[in-house]
């Protein structure tokens, strides 16, 4: 009873900040304005078979996994690096890592900007040494690479701190039954570190899909995502019901994917991540 | 017996500015038990991780067949080891962790899938083959960690404290058991352990290490009966250890008194140790001849009573059937034969001078 007692203000914090909202959101979703009032209506979700906002969701998609996978075939040498390495300049590494994290967002966009501009860094260091100028901003790769940038480090530190778990007597123990390095890495290390890269797939995705202020910096409007969309709806359109259909469907499609992502969690952690038996 | 599988040669080894080892000379059989026995800190387990190739030596060499392996890494050796903690593939059941070896040497499908079943049986785990590996209790992983490494037949299987987790029942049960693996698989066993007992009941060879140095190597019978020096004897089983003189050959005095033994070469007036087993001093009700002494305690160990007794100032250690109880007077014989003369040991003065100021030593 006491323990129940406890939790009443979470039961609270929860209805009142989190199922409250997404009542709304789920409201405007399914309602319509008539005119003299508001109406049961699934019209927002048959709009939604345009093949523009279609069109949308599937690059706001391919986007965010084009961005995650280079995260993680970034992110997982550096993890490796970092949780392997015995030198005393780890933790400082560690923190230069996490470092641009406790900047804000807008201004590490922003920066980014500065440098590839039309007249920023890069070009005019082109333009210096007499070579032409190159476009990097205002296209799909440019919306990548804010969004690698921005959420590398959530794919790296996840990777990291599994693979500090690893007991240096497995790789000792591959070896020991003839297995090369690459064989120990492939058949003890990677398999070990599986959970680490499924949360830092669903740190990276998830918000991937659904930014809009690197699209709207990075691709300057050009690549419109779906979070750009649904931000329209509310803003400049201020269609609220449309917004909260968009909202709901890329909900409903991120917890399917994130359902198997923990899944494929639960199944390797079944494993218990050679925690029971060191 | 004969055939030298293993040679290590003047190996020394360094971490930080400490030597670890300080000039290991062994040879390993082929197809014996040999046990590096010593307590922890005494180079054993590097010696070990030596041999299986995760370690290389500061100095000295290693010859494989005749041929220098130094620097040969694991993967490449015909050893195999069996970890401290079984080091067992979380993720992987039991059956894929001793395939383990046979897959990434690629060996036919169907050979390694024989070859688990007769691994399994061997080491009496017939059924657990799809078990997750986490679900096993110790001896059972301790188990799989032996199947895994003898799969691949190795040459020399080296063992690092394998039972050391285990309860004392179970541990029992499994040097029984590792024996017979051993004896039935016809490989070279090599086995770190700081149990006497442990050594003493498996092995043909025992290897007493301390300080990095080599104190003793011989048959258990050898180690137990006539050890070198004071600490093989006081590391191994109970031991009255004693200042003595060798008077002259058959002849040593301790306990202000002179006693026959069938030592010789010793020299004339010469200091020496002599170690009594306790149950080879005999105790006497009757005081004539021999030194007496006053019983200070009697404890009841099962077969046997342990005695103190308190002769002229030093602590002997008796064991008997018959019970003396405190207080009484006894007199001490001792056969010749039972009478083991050491040199002084060649280990640290300070290390000698504990062993004649201690009055008595306990494994």
């Amino acid at each position: 009873m006491k323990r129940n007692a406890c939790l009443i203000p979470l039961y609270v914090w929860t209805a009142v900040f989190v199922l409250f909202p997404l009542a709304i959101v789920v409201y405007f979703a399914f309602t319509r304005d008539t005119g003299n009032g508001v109406a049961l209506s699934f019209e927002s979700f048959t709009r939604l078979s345009d093949p523009m906002y279609l069109g949308v969701i599937l690059k706001s998609f391919k986007i965010a996994i084009i961005s995650t996978l280079i995260c993680i075939f970034v992110g997982y040498p550096v993890a490796y690096i970092l949780a392997r390495s015995k030198s005393k300049m780890k933790l400082v590494i560690v923190i230069l890592m996490l470092l641009p994290m406790w900047m804000n967002f807008l201004l590490r966009t922003y920066s980014w900007l500065s440098i590839l501009e039309n007249t920023g860094l890069v070009n005019t260091l082109l333009a210096a040494v007499g070579l032409p100028k190159i476009r990097f901003l205002y296209n799909e790769g440019a919306v990548i690479l804010g969004t690698v940038y921005n959420y590398l480090p959530f794919m790296i530190m996840p990777i990291y701190i599994t693979l500090l778990k690893l007991d240096e007597s497995h790789l000792e123990a591959a070896a020991d039954l003839g297995a090369n390095p690459v064989q120990a890495f492939l058949r003890v290390t990677l398999p070990f570190s599986v959970p680490g890269i499924l949360s830092g797939v669903s740190m990276v995705f998830v918000p991937s899909v659904t930014t809009f202020v690197i699209s709207q910096l990075m691709g300057g409007g050009k690549v419109p995502l779906i979070g750009d969309v649904i931000e329209q709806q509310y803003r400049v359109v201020n269609d609220w019901h449309f917004g909260s259909a968009l909202s709901v469907v890329i909900m409903v499609i991120v917890l399917v994917f994130m359902y198997f992502i923990n899944r494929g969690d639960v199944e390797s952690n079944n494993g218990n991540g050679g925690r029971l038996l060191r | 017996m004969g055939e030298h599988i293993l040679e290590l040669s003047g190996i020394y080894k360094t971490f930080d500015g400490m030597d670890v080892l300080n000039g290991i000379d062994l040879y390993i059989e082929k197809n014996e038990f040999l046990t590096l026995l010593g307590p922890s800190g005494c180079g054993k387990t590097t010696l070990l991780r030596i041999i299986g190739g995760f370690l290389t030596p500061t100095e000295g060499d290693i010859f494989y067949k005749g041929k220098r392996i130094n620097d040969v890494p694991p993967h490449k050796r015909n050893i195999n080891t069996v970890f401290q903690r079984y080091a067992l593939f979380p993720k992987m059941t039991v059956g894929e962790n001793i395939a383990f070896g046979p897959n990434i040497k690629k060996w036919d499908k169907k050979k390694i899938d024989r070859d688990v079943d007769e691994m399994l049986e061997l080491v009496s785990l017939r059924g657990f083959r799809d078990r997750d590996v986490t679900t096993l209790s110790g001896g059972q992983q301790q188990r799989v960690a032996v199947a895994r490494a003898l799969i691949n037949k190795p040459d020399i299987l080296l063992l690092d404290e394998p039972l050391g987790a285990l309860d004392l029942k179970l541990r029992k049960e499994m040097q029984i058991e590792l024996k017979r693996i051993q004896q039935e698989s016809g490989i070279t066993f090599a086995y770190v352990t700081h149990d006497q007992e442990e050594a003493l009941t498996m092995s043909d060879t025992i290897v007493v290490m301390n300080g990095g140095r080599i104190q003793q190597i011989g048959t258990p019978q050898d180690i137990y009966n006539e050890p070198k020096n004071a600490f093989v004897a006081d590391f191994i089983g109970d031991s009255n250890i004693l200042c003595a003189t060798m008077v002259r050959d058959l002849e040593v005095s301790f306990l202000g008194r002179s006693f026959e033994c069938i030592d010789r070469g010793f020299g004339e007036n010469t200091p020496v140790d002599v170690v009594l087993r306790p149950e080879d001093v005999v105790l006497n009700p009757v005081c004539e001849g021999s030194p007496c002494g006053e019983v200070v305690s009697s404890i009841f160990k099962g077969v046997h009573y342990e005695m103190r007794i308190d002769v002229e100032g030093e602590t002997i250690i008796a064991q008997s059937t018959i019970n003396c109880p405190p207080g009484s007077r006894v007199s001490i014989s001792v056969l010749p034969e039972n009478i083991q003369v050491m040199h002084k040991s060649e280990m640290s003065p300070d290390r000698r001078i504990k062993a004649c100021d201690k009055v008595n030593l306990e494994a």
